[in-house]
């Protein structure tokens, strides 16, 4: 209790101090997950609304594979991405391993099938009656899909939440793809294995509550947005 | 997405060839991180040389395993063994010492398996295994695993059962179940020292040869793969035996811990230890 309580004002001490490898620690982490949590909604957002709308053979299969998607294992997809950016692998010429973009790219593959999973659901809890009345009414299928997904912008910004959630909070994938290089690979995560492996526990302590900290603040102000207008 | 995987078990042959990179990649051991050297080390070599280094800490079998598939371009490693076998395999070369420390064997203080003050370790582990007392291994193909693993088979013993513990874990976290099960344990003095505050198991057995923790530097054979950086690997070899870099090592500890980490052995060959 003594360690933890100890850990906790380690953690306000290092922010307030400014320590620069912390923020610098912090912020990569941050920029990782926001960079992969944007890509995987560009992608993840059509995606799952195509998902939702469109009927073809093999649509049970493919929204089966997302939902198994969303419980992908990060040390999974840290060890099949590092396979892929090694030298001698496929994309082993973009020389990206051991890289911030390696990492970006890692927990792309994470937070993906979570937001096309949770958009999926999103999209088609509005019952199927709206939008046939909609193009009843003469809407284009552009502006259906518009007013679609701005029905849907609750649960999606759920879906927000829980890609970026899954990602800053990972750190298998993390580990593996960016090879936890101090001063250019090293986040939050990482550095708190590194930490309680060297037996500083109290820092490894102090760098989860920065962790919990930032992941809080990003849901308050995802959750503030989401309930303003209810 | 799924249909990439198996893509990335094809070799690529396009792109620009690893001679003229100036990245560095050295695989090493999680000691020579987790002891903090590196930390200093590294930033050393990047002013000197102008070329930057990645340096992945993993288990000792998993740095040279890389190494062997042409994925790291020098290698920092702790098992001679298993070090000289990938050297005659033709995968490394030029295998240079560079310091050691030492391990010793810890365990409960009422020692039920009454090792205290053997000067053999290999007696050591035998006296544990006959009364099945509670082991902890690392069980993860590090240097310190390789050492235990080589310990057993001198003793003539297969370690399984209840009393055999296999972490799999970094030597931090064994040395944590060891002191929990109040259980034996083989470990580098350095993260024992690390630890002294969370581990109250004193040390049983020490200053035995085959606990020496000897750590050498080799160099990637670039035939291992397209990209390879057999300069760069060579230049961070080199400078892991240069003397400004080994009086590094030598006080490296001295602040921290009061005693040093490593003893600095540039030139020497392991028979002379």
């Amino acid at each position: 209790m003594e360690l933890f309580a100890q850990g906790v004002l380690e953690a306000f001490r290092l922010l307030l101090a400014g320590d620069a490898e912390v923020w610098q620690v912090t912020w990569l982490s941050l920029q990782i997950s926001a960079g992969a949590t944007a890509l995987s909604l560009l992608v993840g957002i059509p995606l799952g609304a195509l998902l939702a709308l469109a009927r073809f053979p093999g649509r049970a299969l493919v929204v089966s594979l997302v939902n198994t998607g969303m419980g992908l294992p990060p040390v999974v997809v840290g060890l099949f991405v590092t396979i892929l950016l090694w030298r001698n692998g496929a994309l082993g010429f973009l020389e990206l391993l051991y890289t911030p973009s390696a990492m970006v790219a890692g927990q792309f593959v994470i937070a993906a099938p979570i937001v096309t999973g949770l958009t999926l659901a999103a999209v088609q809890q509005v019952p199927e009656t709206f939008r046939l009345q909609m193009l009843g009414l003469g809407a284009s299928r552009g502006q259906m899909l518009w007013v679609l997904l701005k029905e849907a912008r609750l649960p999606m910004l759920a879906a927000v939440m829980a890609g970026f959630g899954g990602v800053i909070s990972e750190v298998g994938a993390s580990m593996m793809l960016g090879g936890n290089i101090r001063g250019s690979t090293r986040v939050l995560t990482t550095a708190t294995v590194l930490e309680t492996g060297k037996g500083n526990f109290d820092l490894a302590i102090a760098l989860s509550v920065i962790l919990l900290l930032i992941t809080f603040l990003v849901n308050w102000a995802l959750s503030v947005i989401q309930q303003r207008r209810r | 997405m799924l249909c990439l995987v198996p893509a990335g078990l094809l070799p690529s042959t396009a792109g620009p060839a690893g001679a003229q990179s100036n990245i560095v990649i050295v695989s090493t051991t999680t000691s020579t991180q987790d002891s903090g050297l590196l930390d200093v080390l590294v930033p050393m070599f990047e002013r000197k040389s102008g070329l930057t280094v990645k340096a992945i800490s993993v288990g000792t079998g998993q740095a040279l395993a890389l190494a062997a598939r042409g994925e790291a371009d020098v290698t920092l490693a702790h098992a001679p063994g298993l070090e000289k076998k990938y050297v005659s395999e033709g995968k490394m070369s030029n295998r240079r010492l560079v310091m050691y420390n030492d391990f010793v064997v810890i365990g409960p203080p009422d020692d039920p398996a009454k090792i205290k003050g053997l000067p053999k370790a290999v007696d050591a582990l035998e006296r544990i295994a006959r009364s099945r007392s509670r082991f902890v291994s690392r069980g993860d193909k590090s240097g310190t695993h390789a050492l235990e693993l080589a310990l057993w088979k001198q003793a003539g013993i297969e370690p399984k059962g209840a009393w055999y513990i296999e972490s799999g874990q970094g030597m931090g976290q064994t040395l944590g179940i060891a002191n929990d099960r109040r259980a034996y344990t083989l470990t580098d003095r350095a993260t024992l020292l690390a630890f002294q505050k969370r581990v109250d198991l004193p040390i049983l057995v020490e200053k035995d040869r085959p606990l020496l923790n000897i750590y050498s530097v080799m160099e990637v054979n670039p035939a291992n793969g397209p990209r390879v950086n057999a300069r760069g690997g060579r230049a961070f070899a080199d400078f892991m035996l240069e003397p400004e870099t080994q009086a590094v090592i030598e006080s490296f500890g001295v602040e921290k811990y009061g005693q040093p980490l490593f003893v600095p052995v540039a030139g020497k060959k392991d028979e002379d230890l």
